[in-house]
Protein backbone atom coordinates (compact mmCIF):
# COMPACT_ATOMS: atom_id res chain seq x y z
CA UNK A 1 0.00 0.00 0.00
CA UNK A 2 1.38 3.35 -1.00
CA UNK A 3 2.52 5.76 2.09
CA UNK A 4 -0.22 8.79 2.89
CA UNK A 5 -0.61 11.86 4.48
CA UNK A 6 -3.56 13.49 5.27
CA UNK A 7 -5.11 16.72 3.24
CA UNK A 8 -4.90 18.55 6.20
CA UNK A 9 -3.56 17.68 9.61
CA UNK A 10 -7.06 17.64 11.64
CA UNK A 11 -7.48 14.81 9.58
CA UNK A 12 -6.76 11.18 10.98
CA UNK A 13 -6.24 8.53 8.93
CA UNK A 14 -5.91 4.45 9.81
CA UNK A 15 -8.89 2.04 10.50
CA UNK A 16 -11.49 4.64 11.05
CA UNK A 17 -10.70 7.98 9.65
CA UNK A 18 -12.21 10.98 11.63
CA UNK A 19 -11.45 14.83 12.09
CA UNK A 20 -10.13 16.12 15.47
CA UNK A 21 -10.60 19.68 16.84
CA UNK A 22 -8.11 21.44 19.36
CA UNK A 23 -10.87 22.19 21.99
CA UNK A 24 -10.39 25.30 24.74
CA UNK A 25 -9.82 23.82 27.95
CA UNK A 26 -12.19 26.51 29.67
CA UNK A 27 -14.64 27.44 27.51
CA UNK A 28 -14.71 24.24 24.99
CA UNK A 29 -14.48 26.37 21.58
CA UNK A 30 -13.51 24.18 18.81
CA UNK A 31 -10.81 24.95 16.00
CA UNK A 32 -9.74 23.46 13.51
CA UNK A 33 -6.80 25.09 12.85
CA UNK A 34 -3.16 26.05 15.15
CA UNK A 35 -4.20 28.34 17.92
CA UNK A 36 -2.43 31.23 19.78
CA UNK A 37 -5.40 31.36 21.55
CA UNK A 38 -9.08 30.68 22.24
CA UNK A 39 -11.18 33.47 19.90
CA UNK A 40 -13.95 33.19 22.77
CA UNK A 41 -12.47 33.47 26.22
CA UNK A 42 -8.85 34.36 25.21
CA UNK A 43 -7.21 31.23 27.41
CA UNK A 44 -4.63 29.26 25.40
CA UNK A 45 -4.20 26.36 27.14
CA UNK A 46 -6.21 23.24 24.49
CA UNK A 47 -6.78 19.69 24.36
CA UNK A 48 -7.34 17.37 21.09
CA UNK A 49 -10.56 16.66 20.64
CA UNK A 50 -12.25 14.01 18.09
CA UNK A 51 -15.32 15.00 16.25
CA UNK A 52 -18.31 12.90 15.66
CA UNK A 53 -18.07 11.14 12.03
CA UNK A 54 -22.11 12.00 11.00
CA UNK A 55 -23.56 14.78 10.95
CA UNK A 56 -26.50 16.59 9.20
CA UNK A 57 -26.51 19.79 6.43
CA UNK A 58 -26.63 22.89 7.31
CA UNK A 59 -26.02 24.27 4.22
CA UNK A 60 -24.91 24.06 0.68
CA UNK A 61 -24.34 25.60 -2.43
CA UNK A 62 -22.98 23.85 -6.04
CA UNK A 63 -20.01 25.48 -7.04
CA UNK A 64 -20.56 25.69 -11.06
CA UNK A 65 -17.51 28.50 -11.49
CA UNK A 66 -14.46 28.24 -9.93
CA UNK A 67 -10.56 28.86 -10.66
CA UNK A 68 -8.79 26.77 -13.56
CA UNK A 69 -7.99 23.78 -12.28
CA UNK A 70 -10.57 23.01 -9.48
CA UNK A 71 -13.17 20.50 -11.15
CA UNK A 72 -16.59 21.41 -11.22
CA UNK A 73 -19.56 20.83 -10.39
CA UNK A 74 -18.44 20.38 -7.13
CA UNK A 75 -20.63 20.57 -3.46
CA UNK A 76 -19.16 22.79 -0.91
CA UNK A 77 -21.20 22.76 2.59
CA UNK A 78 -22.02 23.22 6.31
CA UNK A 79 -21.98 19.76 8.30
CA UNK A 80 -23.24 19.89 11.75
CA UNK A 81 -21.04 17.06 13.43
CA UNK A 82 -23.24 16.68 16.95
CA UNK A 83 -22.70 20.74 17.47
CA UNK A 84 -19.44 20.96 16.07
CA UNK A 85 -19.26 22.72 12.41
CA UNK A 86 -17.29 21.23 9.43
CA UNK A 87 -16.28 22.77 6.24
CA UNK A 88 -16.41 20.27 3.35
CA UNK A 89 -17.21 18.89 0.17
CA UNK A 90 -20.08 16.43 -0.24
CA UNK A 91 -19.18 13.61 -2.17
CA UNK A 92 -20.34 10.41 -3.96
CA UNK A 93 -24.01 11.98 -4.77
CA UNK A 94 -24.90 13.36 -7.50
CA UNK A 95 -24.17 16.97 -7.42
CA UNK A 96 -27.42 18.29 -8.26
CA UNK A 97 -30.63 20.23 -5.85
CA UNK A 98 -32.25 17.22 -6.33
CA UNK A 99 -30.27 14.84 -4.70
CA UNK A 100 -28.65 17.15 -2.10
CA UNK A 101 -30.69 19.17 0.66
CA UNK A 102 -30.77 20.81 3.58
CA UNK A 103 -30.69 18.35 6.19
CA UNK A 104 -29.45 15.56 4.71
CA UNK A 105 -27.62 13.20 7.14
CA UNK A 106 -23.79 12.19 5.66
CA UNK A 107 -21.09 10.64 7.13
CA UNK A 108 -17.11 11.21 6.65
CA UNK A 109 -15.55 9.52 3.57
CA UNK A 110 -12.06 9.82 2.34
CA UNK A 111 -10.63 9.94 -0.52
CA UNK A 112 -7.34 10.13 -2.79
CA UNK A 113 -6.17 13.71 -3.39
CA UNK A 114 -3.38 12.98 -5.81
CA UNK A 115 0.01 11.18 -5.71
CA UNK A 116 3.08 13.23 -5.45
CA UNK A 117 6.62 12.40 -7.29
CA UNK A 118 7.35 10.12 -4.35
CA UNK A 119 4.71 8.09 -4.62
CA UNK A 120 2.70 9.59 -1.44
CA UNK A 121 -0.71 9.96 -1.48
CA UNK A 122 -2.72 12.79 0.06
CA UNK A 123 -5.65 11.80 1.25
CA UNK A 124 -8.49 14.49 1.89
CA UNK A 125 -12.07 14.19 3.05
CA UNK A 126 -15.72 14.92 2.29
CA UNK A 127 -19.27 13.98 3.54
CA UNK A 128 -21.10 10.99 1.62
CA UNK A 129 -24.97 10.40 2.42
CA UNK A 130 -25.87 8.18 5.05
CA UNK A 131 -27.34 4.54 4.12
CA UNK A 132 -26.21 5.69 -0.19
CA UNK B 1 -14.22 73.38 16.63
CA UNK B 2 -17.26 71.27 17.58
CA UNK B 3 -18.43 70.09 21.25
CA UNK B 4 -18.16 66.23 21.27
CA UNK B 5 -22.02 66.13 21.77
CA UNK B 6 -22.60 67.95 18.57
CA UNK B 7 -24.75 66.16 16.25
CA UNK B 8 -22.93 65.57 12.46
CA UNK B 9 -24.21 66.06 8.94
CA UNK B 10 -23.84 65.41 5.65
CA UNK B 11 -22.59 68.42 3.67
CA UNK B 12 -21.86 67.55 0.44
CA UNK B 13 -22.22 63.88 -1.22
CA UNK B 14 -21.47 62.75 -4.81
CA UNK B 15 -21.02 59.45 -6.44
CA UNK B 16 -19.71 58.61 -10.12
CA UNK B 17 -21.32 56.68 -12.53
CA UNK B 18 -20.64 53.49 -11.63
CA UNK B 19 -19.67 50.84 -15.07
CA UNK B 20 -16.54 50.73 -17.21
CA UNK B 21 -14.46 53.51 -16.94
CA UNK B 22 -11.18 52.37 -19.34
CA UNK B 23 -10.28 55.72 -19.62
CA UNK B 24 -10.03 56.77 -15.83
CA UNK B 25 -7.59 55.85 -13.33
CA UNK B 26 -8.17 55.49 -9.50
CA UNK B 27 -7.20 58.76 -9.26
CA UNK B 28 -9.34 60.48 -11.77
CA UNK B 29 -12.28 58.61 -10.38
CA UNK B 30 -11.94 59.29 -6.66
CA UNK B 31 -10.95 62.91 -7.66
CA UNK B 32 -14.62 63.42 -9.76
CA UNK B 33 -15.94 61.65 -6.61
CA UNK B 34 -14.41 64.27 -4.28
CA UNK B 35 -14.70 67.30 -6.82
CA UNK B 36 -18.40 66.58 -6.55
CA UNK B 37 -18.76 66.26 -2.94
CA UNK B 38 -17.37 69.31 -2.51
CA UNK B 39 -19.39 71.08 -4.85
CA UNK B 40 -22.36 69.93 -3.63
CA UNK B 41 -21.27 71.07 -0.37
CA UNK B 42 -20.24 74.57 -1.15
CA UNK B 43 -16.70 74.14 0.11
CA UNK B 44 -13.38 73.67 -0.59
CA UNK B 45 -10.30 71.52 0.22
CA UNK B 46 -9.09 74.01 2.34
CA UNK B 47 -12.35 73.64 4.67
CA UNK B 48 -11.63 69.87 5.41
CA UNK B 49 -9.66 68.82 8.40
CA UNK B 50 -9.24 65.09 7.98
CA UNK B 51 -9.62 62.63 4.95
CA UNK B 52 -10.74 59.02 5.27
CA UNK B 53 -9.59 57.06 2.60
CA UNK B 54 -10.97 53.73 1.22
CA UNK B 55 -9.37 51.58 -1.72
CA UNK B 56 -9.32 47.68 -1.17
CA UNK B 57 -7.67 46.33 -4.33
CA UNK B 58 -4.71 48.44 -4.17
CA UNK B 59 -4.79 49.36 -0.31
CA UNK B 60 -0.89 49.86 0.03
CA UNK B 61 -0.78 52.74 -2.37
CA UNK B 62 -2.07 55.68 -0.17
CA UNK B 63 -4.69 56.40 -2.47
CA UNK B 64 -5.75 59.37 0.30
CA UNK B 65 -2.51 61.35 -0.68
CA UNK B 66 -2.69 60.45 -4.25
CA UNK B 67 -5.64 62.47 -4.38
CA UNK B 68 -4.30 65.83 -1.84
CA UNK B 69 -1.48 65.56 -5.21
CA UNK B 70 -4.27 66.23 -7.44
CA UNK B 71 -7.11 68.33 -5.63
CA UNK B 72 -4.74 69.69 -2.96
CA UNK B 73 -2.09 69.16 -0.29
CA UNK B 74 -3.16 71.10 2.87
CA UNK B 75 -1.29 68.85 5.40
CA UNK B 76 -4.53 67.31 6.49
CA UNK B 77 -4.35 63.46 8.52
CA UNK B 78 -5.29 60.78 5.98
CA UNK B 79 -6.38 57.72 7.21
CA UNK B 80 -5.81 55.53 4.18
CA UNK B 81 -8.53 53.01 5.22
CA UNK B 82 -8.73 48.46 4.21
CA UNK B 83 -11.93 46.81 5.53
CA UNK B 84 -12.77 44.67 2.84
CA UNK B 85 -16.73 45.31 1.61
CA UNK B 86 -17.10 48.01 4.43
CA UNK B 87 -14.01 49.90 3.30
CA UNK B 88 -16.07 53.07 2.46
CA UNK B 89 -17.94 52.63 5.19
CA UNK B 90 -14.90 52.94 7.35
CA UNK B 91 -13.37 55.62 5.63
CA UNK B 92 -17.06 57.24 6.69
CA UNK B 93 -16.73 56.33 9.91
CA UNK B 94 -13.05 58.61 9.93
CA UNK B 95 -14.48 61.62 9.10
CA UNK B 96 -17.49 60.95 11.42
CA UNK B 97 -15.45 60.12 14.27
CA UNK B 98 -12.79 63.04 14.29
CA UNK B 99 -15.68 65.60 13.94
CA UNK B 100 -17.73 64.02 16.44
CA UNK B 101 -14.44 64.44 18.94
CA UNK B 102 -13.69 67.67 17.83
CA UNK B 103 -10.71 67.52 16.15
CA UNK B 104 -11.83 69.63 13.22
CA UNK B 105 -15.59 70.68 12.20
CA UNK B 106 -15.53 69.24 8.68
CA UNK B 107 -14.02 66.11 7.39
CA UNK B 108 -14.17 63.96 3.75
CA UNK B 109 -14.77 60.16 3.00
CA UNK B 110 -13.81 58.64 -0.41
CA UNK B 111 -13.77 55.36 -1.49
CA UNK B 112 -12.99 54.53 -5.44
CA UNK B 113 -12.19 50.83 -6.72
CA UNK B 114 -11.55 49.92 -9.89
CA UNK B 115 -12.99 46.30 -11.07
CA UNK B 116 -14.26 46.25 -14.48
CA UNK B 117 -13.53 43.05 -16.00
CA UNK B 118 -12.61 41.58 -12.20
CA UNK B 119 -13.59 38.14 -12.16
CA UNK B 120 -14.24 35.85 -8.99
CA UNK B 121 -12.06 37.88 -6.19
CA UNK B 122 -11.54 35.20 -3.99
CA UNK B 123 -10.91 31.43 -5.14
CA UNK B 124 -10.76 33.22 -8.56
CA UNK B 125 -6.94 30.65 -8.67
CA UNK B 126 -5.79 28.48 -6.70
CA UNK B 127 -1.97 27.70 -6.84
CA UNK B 128 -0.93 24.04 -8.88
CA UNK B 129 -0.03 21.16 -6.31
CA UNK B 130 3.69 21.14 -5.25
CA UNK B 131 6.07 18.21 -6.63
CA UNK B 132 6.17 16.82 -3.00
CA UNK B 133 3.28 16.88 0.01
CA UNK B 134 4.46 19.11 1.89
CA UNK B 135 2.15 20.79 5.18
CA UNK B 136 2.17 24.10 5.47
CA UNK B 137 -0.20 26.52 7.14
CA UNK B 138 -2.39 26.39 10.06
CA UNK B 139 -4.46 23.46 9.11
CA UNK B 140 -1.19 21.99 7.80
CA UNK B 141 -2.49 21.30 4.59
CA UNK B 142 -0.40 19.48 1.71
CA UNK B 143 -2.10 21.08 -1.14
CA UNK B 144 -4.61 24.31 -2.16
CA UNK B 145 -8.11 23.45 -0.63
CA UNK B 146 -10.54 25.48 -2.31
CA UNK B 147 -13.14 23.35 -4.24
CA UNK B 148 -11.43 20.07 -2.32
CA UNK B 149 -12.41 21.24 1.55
CA UNK B 150 -15.47 23.55 0.45
CA UNK B 151 -15.58 26.75 -1.31
CA UNK B 152 -13.90 29.85 -1.00
CA UNK B 153 -15.30 31.38 -4.07
CA UNK B 154 -17.94 34.64 -2.63
CA UNK B 155 -20.80 33.29 -4.51
CA UNK B 156 -20.38 30.09 -2.90
CA UNK B 157 -20.11 31.47 0.51
CA UNK B 158 -22.78 33.74 0.39
CA UNK B 159 -24.93 30.64 -1.27
CA UNK B 160 -24.53 29.24 1.82
CA UNK B 161 -25.38 32.33 4.08
CA UNK B 162 -28.57 31.80 2.63
CA UNK B 163 -29.42 28.48 1.91
CA UNK B 164 -28.55 28.40 5.90
CA UNK B 165 -31.33 30.68 6.74
CA UNK B 166 -33.90 28.37 4.92
CA UNK B 167 -32.85 25.74 6.94
CA UNK B 168 -33.43 27.07 9.85
CA UNK B 169 -36.82 28.75 9.17
CA UNK B 170 -37.99 27.10 5.89
CA UNK B 171 -39.66 29.03 2.58
CA UNK B 172 -36.66 29.33 0.51
CA UNK B 173 -36.16 27.84 -2.76
CA UNK B 174 -33.90 28.68 -5.98
CA UNK B 175 -37.08 30.78 -6.95
CA UNK B 176 -37.19 32.82 -4.15
CA UNK B 177 -33.93 33.85 -4.27
CA UNK B 178 -34.28 35.05 -8.36
CA UNK B 179 -36.75 36.76 -7.13
CA UNK B 180 -35.31 38.97 -4.68
CA UNK B 181 -32.98 39.59 -7.62
CA UNK B 182 -35.87 40.33 -10.12
CA UNK B 183 -36.74 43.10 -7.32
CA UNK B 184 -33.56 44.22 -7.62
CA UNK B 185 -32.83 44.65 -11.45
CA UNK B 186 -35.83 45.66 -11.76
CA UNK B 187 -35.37 48.97 -9.86
CA UNK B 188 -32.00 49.78 -11.25
CA UNK B 189 -33.82 50.61 -14.48
CA UNK B 190 -34.54 54.01 -13.02
CA UNK B 191 -31.58 54.54 -11.91
CA UNK B 192 -29.29 56.66 -14.09
CA UNK B 193 -25.63 55.90 -12.42
CA UNK B 194 -25.90 52.04 -11.86
CA UNK B 195 -23.82 49.96 -13.86
CA UNK B 196 -26.32 47.69 -15.18
CA UNK B 197 -30.06 49.45 -15.44
CA UNK B 198 -31.87 46.13 -18.02
CA UNK B 199 -34.85 45.10 -16.34
CA UNK B 200 -34.52 41.21 -16.03
CA UNK B 201 -37.40 38.49 -15.82
CA UNK B 202 -37.18 35.76 -13.28
CA UNK B 203 -36.74 33.31 -16.62
CA UNK B 204 -33.66 35.27 -17.51
CA UNK B 205 -32.54 35.02 -14.20
CA UNK B 206 -33.22 31.62 -13.14
CA UNK B 207 -31.94 30.59 -17.09
CA UNK B 208 -28.59 32.77 -16.64
CA UNK B 209 -24.99 31.32 -16.26
CA UNK B 210 -24.99 29.35 -12.60
CA UNK B 211 -22.27 30.42 -10.64
CA UNK B 212 -22.80 28.71 -7.30
CA UNK B 213 -26.77 27.42 -6.99
CA UNK B 214 -28.52 28.81 -6.28
CA UNK B 215 -26.74 32.35 -7.18
CA UNK B 216 -27.03 32.79 -11.32
CA UNK B 217 -24.84 35.49 -12.67
CA UNK B 218 -27.35 38.20 -12.44
CA UNK B 219 -27.91 37.36 -9.11
CA UNK B 220 -24.20 38.34 -7.91
CA UNK B 221 -23.03 41.97 -7.59
CA UNK B 222 -21.34 43.50 -10.19
CA UNK B 223 -17.80 44.24 -10.43
CA UNK B 224 -17.16 47.60 -12.20
CA UNK B 225 -15.67 50.69 -11.50
CA UNK B 226 -16.86 54.02 -9.36
CA UNK B 227 -16.32 56.50 -6.67
CA UNK B 228 -18.31 58.16 -4.21
CA UNK B 229 -17.56 60.62 -1.44
CA UNK B 230 -19.00 62.63 0.99
CA UNK B 231 -18.44 66.00 3.40
CA UNK B 232 -19.01 65.90 7.15
CA UNK B 233 -19.89 68.69 8.99
CA UNK B 234 -20.55 69.17 12.82
CA UNK B 235 -23.86 71.05 13.53
CA UNK B 236 -22.50 73.81 14.81
CA UNK B 237 -20.35 74.30 12.04
CA UNK B 238 -23.44 73.73 9.74
CA UNK B 239 -25.35 76.99 11.75
CA UNK B 240 -22.67 79.15 10.23
CA UNK B 241 -23.15 78.23 6.72
CA UNK B 242 -26.30 79.37 4.17
CA UNK B 243 -29.67 78.74 4.40
CA UNK B 244 -29.92 76.57 1.29
CA UNK B 245 -26.54 74.74 2.67
CA UNK B 246 -28.49 74.06 5.75
CA UNK B 247 -31.81 73.06 4.11
CA UNK B 248 -29.63 70.23 1.85
CA UNK B 249 -27.55 68.91 4.73
CA UNK B 250 -28.52 64.95 5.55
CA UNK B 251 -28.36 63.82 9.63
CA UNK B 252 -26.11 61.43 10.31
CA UNK B 253 -28.43 59.88 13.19
CA UNK B 254 -26.44 56.79 13.58
CA UNK B 255 -22.35 55.75 12.37
CA UNK B 256 -21.82 51.99 13.58
CA UNK B 257 -19.13 49.98 13.03
CA UNK B 258 -18.84 46.62 14.34
CA UNK B 259 -17.05 43.00 14.07
CA UNK B 260 -18.44 39.63 14.00
CA UNK B 261 -18.40 38.00 17.86
CA UNK B 262 -17.12 34.72 18.62
CA UNK B 263 -20.24 31.88 17.50
CA UNK B 264 -19.79 28.46 17.38
CA UNK B 265 -19.48 28.04 12.93
CA UNK B 266 -18.31 31.62 12.15
CA UNK B 267 -14.75 30.71 11.15
CA UNK B 268 -16.45 27.62 9.09
CA UNK B 269 -18.77 29.78 7.42
CA UNK B 270 -18.64 33.46 8.22
CA UNK B 271 -21.67 34.67 10.15
CA UNK B 272 -22.61 37.91 8.43
CA UNK B 273 -25.56 37.76 10.93
CA UNK B 274 -24.60 38.51 14.65
CA UNK B 275 -22.43 41.72 13.84
CA UNK B 276 -25.44 43.08 11.44
CA UNK B 277 -27.80 42.30 14.14
CA UNK B 278 -25.23 44.50 16.88
CA UNK B 279 -25.01 46.90 14.28
CA UNK B 280 -28.43 48.11 13.94
CA UNK B 281 -29.62 47.48 17.35
CA UNK B 282 -27.13 50.03 18.16
CA UNK B 283 -27.61 52.47 15.40
CA UNK B 284 -31.43 52.44 16.32
CA UNK B 285 -30.79 53.14 19.70
CA UNK B 286 -28.42 55.82 18.90
CA UNK B 287 -30.84 57.40 16.39
CA UNK B 288 -33.40 56.77 18.22
CA UNK B 289 -35.61 55.22 15.71
CA UNK B 290 -36.94 51.80 14.85
CA UNK B 291 -37.09 49.97 11.44
CA UNK B 292 -41.07 50.87 11.07
CA UNK B 293 -39.76 53.92 11.15
CA UNK B 294 -37.56 53.81 8.03
CA UNK B 295 -39.02 54.93 4.37
CA UNK B 296 -36.15 53.17 2.28
CA UNK B 297 -33.36 50.93 3.35
CA UNK B 298 -29.87 50.24 1.46
CA UNK B 299 -28.46 46.81 2.66
CA UNK B 300 -25.43 44.43 1.34
CA UNK B 301 -27.28 42.56 -1.41
CA UNK B 302 -23.58 41.37 -2.94
CA UNK B 303 -25.75 38.29 -3.61
CA UNK B 304 -29.44 37.16 -3.59
CA UNK B 305 -28.97 34.94 -1.23
CA UNK B 306 -27.70 37.80 1.16
CA UNK B 307 -30.51 40.54 0.62
CA UNK B 308 -32.74 37.97 2.56
CA UNK B 309 -31.02 37.09 5.38
CA UNK B 310 -30.27 41.09 6.11
CA UNK B 311 -33.88 41.93 6.02
CA UNK B 312 -34.18 39.56 9.83
CA UNK B 313 -30.61 40.86 10.91
CA UNK B 314 -31.41 44.24 10.14
CA UNK B 315 -34.79 44.13 11.79
CA UNK B 316 -36.71 44.69 9.17
CA UNK B 317 -39.30 41.84 9.64
CA UNK B 318 -39.26 39.76 12.87
CA UNK B 319 -37.60 36.99 13.86
CA UNK B 320 -37.38 34.18 10.83
CA UNK B 321 -40.30 36.16 8.84
CA UNK B 322 -37.89 37.46 6.21
CA UNK B 323 -39.42 35.08 3.23
CA UNK B 324 -42.91 35.72 4.15
CA UNK B 325 -41.48 39.56 4.52
CA UNK B 326 -40.70 39.49 0.71
CA UNK B 327 -43.13 37.68 -0.56
CA UNK B 328 -45.92 39.94 0.89
CA UNK B 329 -44.00 42.90 -1.40
CA UNK B 330 -42.84 44.70 1.54
CA UNK B 331 -39.24 45.16 -0.05
CA UNK B 332 -40.41 46.31 -3.86
CA UNK B 333 -40.21 50.26 -4.09
CA UNK B 334 -43.77 50.59 -3.63
CA UNK B 335 -43.56 48.52 -0.83
CA UNK B 336 -43.93 49.27 3.12
CA UNK B 337 -40.07 49.14 3.00
CA UNK B 338 -38.26 49.76 0.03
CA UNK B 339 -34.91 47.86 -0.31
CA UNK B 340 -32.45 48.71 -2.82
CA UNK B 341 -34.36 51.39 -4.71
CA UNK B 342 -31.35 51.90 -6.35
CA UNK B 343 -30.90 48.64 -8.16
CA UNK B 344 -28.60 47.05 -5.87
CA UNK B 345 -25.00 45.34 -5.62
CA UNK B 346 -26.51 43.11 -8.02
CA UNK B 347 -27.28 45.89 -10.84
CA UNK B 348 -26.24 48.97 -9.64
CA UNK B 349 -22.69 47.35 -9.61
CA UNK B 350 -20.17 46.94 -6.55
CA UNK B 351 -17.02 48.80 -6.40
CA UNK B 352 -16.13 47.70 -3.25
CA UNK B 353 -14.33 50.53 -1.53
CA UNK B 354 -17.36 52.99 -3.07
CA UNK B 355 -20.16 50.64 -1.89
CA UNK B 356 -20.22 51.95 1.96
CA UNK B 357 -20.41 55.76 1.07
CA UNK B 358 -22.92 55.44 -2.59
CA UNK B 359 -25.39 53.73 -0.44
CA UNK B 360 -25.29 56.77 1.93
CA UNK B 361 -25.49 58.89 -1.27
CA UNK B 362 -28.62 56.67 -2.35
CA UNK B 363 -30.49 57.18 0.39
CA UNK B 364 -29.60 60.99 1.24
CA UNK B 365 -30.96 61.58 -2.28
CA UNK B 366 -33.90 60.68 -1.54
CA UNK B 367 -34.15 62.57 1.89
CA UNK B 368 -33.11 65.86 -0.30
CA UNK B 369 -36.00 65.32 -2.60
CA UNK B 370 -33.60 65.25 -5.64
CA UNK B 371 -33.71 61.06 -6.36
CA UNK B 372 -35.50 62.08 -9.84
CA UNK B 373 -37.96 58.99 -11.23
CA UNK B 374 -36.90 56.47 -8.70
CA UNK B 375 -38.04 59.35 -6.02
CA UNK B 376 -39.52 57.69 -2.47
CA UNK B 377 -41.96 60.29 -2.04
CA UNK B 378 -41.81 61.97 1.44
CA UNK B 379 -38.62 60.07 2.31
CA UNK B 380 -37.90 61.32 5.65
CA UNK B 381 -35.12 58.55 7.11
CA UNK B 382 -33.32 55.85 5.69
CA UNK B 383 -30.66 52.82 6.35
CA UNK B 384 -27.79 51.94 4.47
CA UNK B 385 -25.36 48.69 5.68
CA UNK B 386 -22.71 46.88 4.19
CA UNK B 387 -20.93 43.73 5.20
CA UNK B 388 -17.20 42.67 4.49
CA UNK B 389 -16.12 39.40 5.06
CA UNK B 390 -13.60 38.79 8.09
CA UNK B 391 -16.00 40.64 9.14
CA UNK B 392 -16.73 43.89 9.65
CA UNK B 393 -20.69 45.32 9.32
CA UNK B 394 -21.34 49.62 8.64
CA UNK B 395 -24.84 50.66 9.17
CA UNK B 396 -25.48 54.27 9.39
CA UNK B 397 -29.29 55.83 9.83
CA UNK B 398 -29.68 59.25 8.05
CA UNK B 399 -32.51 61.77 8.45
CA UNK B 400 -33.70 64.37 6.13
CA UNK B 401 -33.15 68.12 7.85
CA UNK B 402 -35.87 69.40 9.60
CA UNK B 403 -36.77 72.48 6.53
Amino acid sequence: MAKQIPLVDYLVLGDEPHLTANECTTCGARFFDRRNACANCGRAEFTRSDITTTGEVRAFTIVAFAAPGVPVPYVAALVDCGGTSVRANLINVEPDPEHVTLGMKVRLATQVVGTDTEGTEAIGFGFEPLGG
Amino acid sequence: MAPASDDLWILGIHMTKFGKHPEMDLVDLASEAVTGALADGGVTMKDMGVIGAGNLMAANAGIGQQLQKQLGQTGIPVYNVANACATGATALRVAVMAVKAGECDMGLAFGVEKLSGAGLLSGGSRKDDGTTWTPSGRYGAVAPVDGRIGTEIMPGVFAQIGMEYGHKYGGTSFELFAKISEKNHSHSTLNPLAAYSKKMTLEEIMGDIMIAYPNTRPMCSANCDGAAAAVVVSGSKLKTLSLEQQRRAVKISASILTTDPWEESCQILPDVNTLTRNAATQAYEQAGVGPEDLNLVELHDCFATAELVHYDNLMLCGVGGAVDFFNSGATWRDGTTPVNVSGGLESKGHPIAATGIANVWEVATHLRGEAGDRQIEGAKVGLTHVIGLGSACGVHILEKAAA
